[in-house]
């Protein structure tokens, strides 16, 4: 069913952009589609990989812009969609064995597995930064390797998190609002809990959920994984405070999140099962279409913050590479930066009610934002972010400890499996030494 | 009499000829099956990495997953697996073989149904069974409330030996009707004059169970148990599916350990030694089969 989100791509598109624009609310977009330096080459055609499933306005404002697109090139695009968890493995096929599509919307470090296999990024990634107002911090993080000193991907921007809970709920538990740090949001869940309505964060082998809150309760504390020399860090005071802090959150938990994958926190809240959980913007989003009952007691909020006392949340990053296989990375270049330009990329987001905020820092301006309080999170999810690895150097070990839920699996040693913190922090010291050596 | 040319008259020779016969089937079977699998041996033996080819480590692979504790719990975790699922089949594929051996009425039928769990897909299978066994929406939990056997959910895959038992039921559960149907094959190929002179000498039900029918099945469950071994030690649909190889690693199995290092890693030599060390297993299970069975 798409025509419906189309119809709401046209409404937010007409009211919201339209608006925009026209008070003079977007000073940092200005269109550059006449400006591009990126001619596609005579015949080209283009395969992407990308994901799907969270928001059904995604998919179908960004076939809508494709078409612009085949429209004022002449060059066909064939978009082949995957389910997010299953676009890693495919385009790690593609590396390998030197075939598969042109273009990648992926995830995260995913460029940092095979750097060399990826067309140099770093004349587009400037050319968009110049137009856009700049890349956020977390761009550079998760698209410039290091190893061979260029961009290897195009940032697209990240599938923020930010805290969801029932307003009735926390009002019962004596809160009026969402607490602004980790203390009060404890004595909130524990009043929710009492009030039997648990909250609900995932510990299993969930890649975009269990990793997103572990690594913002870690950081929230100070701790990391690793030094900037990428030393093994972990193991330290700040983490132990993190794992001390999780275990009693644990407690308020509903029973059965170690075993949670990415759709179970999701299916919890929207059955009303849990008081409150950390997501993107697609839990509030699908509260919005297809659960009216209710929507109006859902909110979210900005992740409280630790005794580091900054924003510490930890968020999806998506990224759109080439392949060096390509015979057309000319027109692959000006494929993305047409999609990613104002005239494009504007009613994408806004359409997707900010499901992906842009890595562009332009981007914030959009009417969007500030259109309802409960999106208002999701706009800032990317200033002062961290990446995976951190305090570490972006790159392989950091992927592949990701990968390998070295974080999440000692949280979940110490709130499942009640090892003492100082044992979960040992076990995963040893792990990230593996991993590290061996990248 | 006409002189044969020097070719046909090697042809003649069944031992020529019986070679270029089975070439093209070699041929397939060496590019098919043998190729993959010595591709991957060659891999193992590398510090490959997606997109590189790295060079020759000899046994460095080996030394480093076997100094692992993941792939040590993961090789145990793929042998417990496999022992119990396949006991659990055996039983209770050989129980329905023996009901569904009588004839009631709707008995045609039950053997087609007997066999959905085979043939539906077995991701599909998977994610069915994910619901059921979903901590906070699980039908199983539903009914045994209902049924007050039960005041709360069970966490099925919340805790490190709820999950592997629920992976094993579940592996059973897809693993059941292979047995069942090998096991119905081979009743029906066991003469009813065996049984009516063992009646007559006045065995019972449960001699006739152990003196003949039992051993006149014991070459099908050599096979179905060789074959299923391996089916089951190389799973994976299941567990990825299911559990993704947590909580914590719990039900980590040769083949998701060696997915999660090989393709979402990009290590492909460790991820190569990985997957092929069950081979090992595999050899040992053959030899003891074989020899049981060789013994009897």
């Amino acid at each position: 069913m798409t025509h419906p989100d189309r119809r709401r791509f046209l409404e937010l598109s007409a009211a919201g952009i339209g608006a925009g624009a026209m008070a003079g609310g977007l000073p940092l977009l200005a269109s550059a589609a006449d400006a591009s330096p990126f001619k596609p080459e005579k015949d080209a055609k283009l395969e992407l990989l990308r994901w799907t499933g969270f928001v059904k306005a995604d998919d179908a404002i960004w076939a809508e812009n494709t078409k612009k697109f085949t429209a004022a090139t002449g060059v066909p695009v064939n978009i082949q969609s995957l389910s997010w968890p299953d676009v890693t493995p495919k385009a790690a096929l593609a590396a390998q064995v030197g075939s598969g599509p042109d273009i990648v919307m992926g995830w995260n470090d995913d460029p940092f597995v095979y750097p060399d296999k990826l067309v140099d990024m770093s004349d587009l990634v400037d050319h968009m930064g110049k137009v856009h107002g700049g890349w956020y911090d977390n761009a550079r993080s998760y698209c410039y390797d290091t190893d061979v000193k260029h961009w290897v991907a195009l940032p697209v921007g990240c599938t923020g998190n930010a805290i969801n809970y029932r307003v009735s709920w926390a009002k019962e538990a004596g809160f009026n609002e969402f607490p602004k740090d980790l203390d009060g949001m404890l004595k909130l869940a524990r009043g929710m809990k009492k009030n039997g309505h648990p909250t609900g964060f995932a510990l299993g082998h969930a890649v975009g959920d269990s990793n997103s809150w572990t690594h913002w309760i870690l950081w929230a504390f100070g701790g990391k994984q690793a030094n900037p020399d990428n030393s093994i860090a972990i193991n330290s005071a700040e983490t132990n405070n993190a794992l001390d802090y999780a275990k009693q959150l644990y407690e308020t938990m509903i029973a059965g999140v170690s075993g949670w994958l990415d759709p179970s926190n999701n299916q919890a809240y929207l059955a009303g099962q849990i008081g409150m959980t950390m997501n993107g913007i697609s839990i509030w989003y699908v509260a919005k279409t297809d659960f009216p009952a209710i929507f109006p007691d859902c909110a979210n909020a900005i992740p409280p913050y630790g005794p580091v006392k900054v924003h510490t949340v930890s968020n999806n990053f998506t990224s759109a590479y080439v392949f060096k296989y390509t015979k057309y990375p000319n027109a692959a270049k000006e494929y993305l930066r047409f999609m990613l330009d104002q005239a494009q990329a504007g009613p994408w987001v806004t359409g997707m009610l900010g499901y992906v905020t842009p890595a562009l820092k332009g981007y914030a301006s959009l009417p969007i934002w500030t259109s309802n309080p409960n999106i208002t999170p999701y706009r800032d999810v990317l200033a002062g972010a961290k990446y995976d690895g951190y305090n570490g150097r972006p790159g392989k070990a950091a992927a592949q400890a990701l990968d390998e839920f070295v974080l999440v699996d000692m949280f979940a040693d110490v709130c499942v499996n009640n090892m003492a913190p100082k044992d979960a922090m040992r076990k995963a010291e040893t792990r990230l030494s593996t991993i590290y050596k061996r990248a | 009499m006409i002189q044969r040319s020097g070719l046909l008259s090697r042809l003649d020779s069944p031992r020529v000829l019986g070679y270029l016969l089975i070439t093209p089937a070699a041929i397939i079977l060496l590019g098919l099956l043998a190729y993959p699998l010595l591709l991957g041996v060659w891999l193992s033996l590398t510090s490959a990495t997606l997109g590189k080819t790295g060079e020759f480590v000899g046994l460095q692979n080996y030394a480093t997953i076997l100094a692992d504790p993941i792939f040590r719990g993961a090789a145990g975790f793929s042998v417990m697996y496999t022992v119990c699922a396949e006991i659990g089949k055996l039983v209770l594929g050989l129980a329905l073989a023996l009901l569904l051996n009588q004839r009631f009425r709707g008995y045609r039928a039950s053997r087609a149904l007997m066999l959905l769990p085979w043939v539906a897909p077995t991701v599909l299978s998977a994610l069915a069974w994910l619901w059921l066994l979903d901590p906070q929406f699980s039908a199983l939990s539903w009914l045994l409330i209902r049924l007050h056997l039960i005041h709360s959910n069970i966490d099925f895959l919340g805790h490190p030996w709820s999950a592997r038992f629920s992976l094993i039921v579940v592996n059973i559960w897809r693993g059941l009707p292979y047995f069942a149907i090998g096991y119905l094959a081979g009743l029906q190929s066991i003469s009813k004059d065996l049984y009516e002179a063992a009646a007559i000498d006045g065995a019972g039900g449960w001699q006739a169970f152990r003196r003949i029918t039992w051993p006149l099945l014991l070459p099908i469950t050599t096979i179905l148990v060789a074959f299923s071994a391996i089916f089951t030690l190389t799973d994976f649909q299941l567990i990825q599916t299911i559990t993704h190889g947590g909580p914590t690693d719990a039900t980590q199995v040769f083949t998701t350990l060696a997915y999660q290092r090989a393709i979402t890693g990009g290590q492909l030599g460790e991820g190569a030694a990985i997957a092929i060390s069950p081979i090992v297993f595999m050899v040992v299970l053959a030899v003891i089969v074989v020899r049981s069975v060789r013994d009897r």
